[in-house]
């Protein structure tokens, strides 16, 4: 399944967390996060629901703080940034909503241009065109240019989504649950097209999910958030040869759905 | 594990005044820096004013007239109509042109400008203007304070003007009185402060409509809920407030008046 997959570089490090801890309120739910996302990897998060996978890649695009803890994005320590250079790392990551966040007032076009005509005002009409043609032709969905996002299907709207983060051109993805509330086929186009990011836009990209079919397709590696901190790293098949209950039962029930 | 320096309650509303001093402090910071959102301003400039045009209009020469009838019956009983005019204008341009101006805005635009932003927010659609490195603040708050700010003085004048002449017809189809000599007198009985306190008056009240319900939108949590709960606080916060400011600032208007 996994054909064409670029090579990874090991040796350059894009994200490196260390000692990560945050909480809401009395809620403990990053405990002691270490993490590394290297060059041209697909990394994906596994987890279950509310053990703080989105709450890691929110923290890692400035918009949550973290509570301890360093956050070294493409050598910068995010939490260090002023407005500026926060802004400035953020055009270097792509985010994919989990229900794709598209500007509900604005047709598919506005959407994709919204972030593009506020950071490249020096853009002609023409190049704004054509930066939507090549990235409306990477998530295949030419046909939808002015259509509101309320008339699209659920896959569709992922795909715009990510779309939308591709337009300029980011260096690492963060995709918070890309196939949640997705049928099986759908959800199989999902898994490809980021497989195709990742290879055509040259992206790194942490995958936060708990579709294991997902993570099987997407993933150069697997990181299991439970209770907090990452309990297993490693492929698909070392993550889940373990006698560990709690990992097991992740399995199983997963498949068994 | 989260530890409060006093309690938990009082934390919470330290934090919460904490937050609205900012989100001021932030309008009036980005107000003035580029890049200039014009598009967008005019967009909701629009929205704000043009689009609240009918239900003024309407209100606006209902109240005119409604008032007109319920105090003609006191003064006919003194045999003074003929002061109808000037009272007339003194009670609409003083107060309540801009107070009912203000209140239909908070509860047409205040509660979409809440609504609006608080789906926007619990869709995660801010989070992601921001990660797109869009400065959603700048995009969202600051275009719909400035147009409430805007359009509020605009649409009190156009309430004037047109509860003026709901009250002309009431006043001219009982007294027989010409607009001209209807309008002499209204314009003698009112002075420039009045006219100048007013406009000052809404754009306060502009300004707080526009930043009550940018700021429950913009905070706004636990999805749908949280949405209508923004909504409706929005209204209910910015008419509190509205006739807080309409006391101080009659206070403020009456001792310059005086002096």
């Amino acid at each position: 399944m996994k054909k064409d997959k670029p090579k990874i570089d090991y040796s350059n490090k894009v994200i490196e967390i260390r000692g990560l801890e945050k909480s809401f309120d009395e809620l403990d739910i990053l405990r002691g996060v270490d993490l590394d996302l290297y060059q041209g990897e697909n990394l994906v998060v596994l987890g279950r629901s509310g053990t703080g996978k989105s709450v890691l890649i929110k923290i890692i695009s400035g918009l949550l703080k973290p509570d301890i803890g360093r956050v070294n994005v493409l050598g910068q320590e995010v939490e260090k940034l002023n407005a500026k250079e926060l802004q400035a790392l953020r055009l270097k990551i792509g985010f994919s909503f989990q229900n794709s966040a598209l500007y509900d007032s604005m047709t598919i076009r506005e959407n994709l241009e919204f972030p593009l005509v506020r950071n490249s005002r020096h853009l002609s009409r023409k190049d704004i065109d054509r930066i939507i043609d090549v990235v409306l032709d990477a998530v295949g969905l030419a046909q939808t240019i002015n259509q509101m996002p309320s008339e699209l299907s659920g896959g569709q709207r992922k795909r715009i989504g990510i779309a939308r983060t591709l337009i300029l051109r980011p260096e690492i993805m963060l995709y918070d649950e890309p196939t949640a509330g997705l049928d099986p086929i759908t959800s199989i186009e999902i898994n490809k097209l980021i497989n195709e990011v990742q290879r055509r836009f040259k992206t790194s990209s942490i995958i936060i999910t708990h579709d294991l079919t997902c993570a099987r397709e997407t993933g150069d590696r697997i990181a299991m958030l439970l209770d907090g901190q990452f309990q297993r790293q490693g492929t698909f098949e070392e993550v889940f040869d373990t006698e560990d209950e709690r990992i097991q039962s992740f399995y199983n029930y997963n498949f068994i759905q | 594990m989260r530890k409060y320096v006093t309690t938990r309650r009082l934390d919470r509303l330290f934090l919460e005044l904490y937050r609205i001093y900012t989100f001021v402090i932030r309008f009036f910071k980005e107000v003035f820096l580029p890049p200039y959102e014009a598009k967008e301003i005019i967009a909701q400039c629009y929205e704000v004013g043009v689009r609240s045009l009918p239900l003024i209009s309407l209100t606006g020469f209902i109240i005119g007239i409604v008032f007109t009838n319920q105090s003609r019956p006191s003064l006919a009983e003194f045999g003074a109509t003929s002061w109808l005019p000037s009272l007339i204008s003194i009670a609409i341009v003083r107060a309540l042109a801009p107070l009912v101006t203000a209140i239909i805005a908070a509860g047409r635009v205040g509660s979409s400008i809440g609504a609006e932003l608080g789906s926007m927010k619990v869709t995660e659609q801010i989070d992601a203007m921001e990660v797109s490195a869009t400065n959603p603040f700048k995009f969202l708050v600051v275009s719909r304070v400035l147009a409430t700010t805007l359009m509020v003085p605009a649409l009190t004048m156009y309430t004037m003007f047109v509860a003026l002449m709901g009250a002309y017809l009431s006043v001219h189809q009982n007294e027989l009185t010409s607009i001209t000599t209807y309008f002499v007198q209204v314009f003698s009985a009112i002075s420039f402060l009045d006219i100048f306190s007013s406009i000052i008056k809404s754009f306060l009240f502009g300004f707080t409509i526009g930043m009550v319900g940018s700021y429950k939108g913009y905070f706004s949590s636990k999805g749908t809920e949280g949405v209508g709960k923004a909504a409706n606080s929005s209204v209910v916060t910015a008419m509190f407030l509205i006739f807080i400011e309409e006391l101080l600032t009659m206070q403020i208007i009456n001792a310059i008046r005086a002096f």
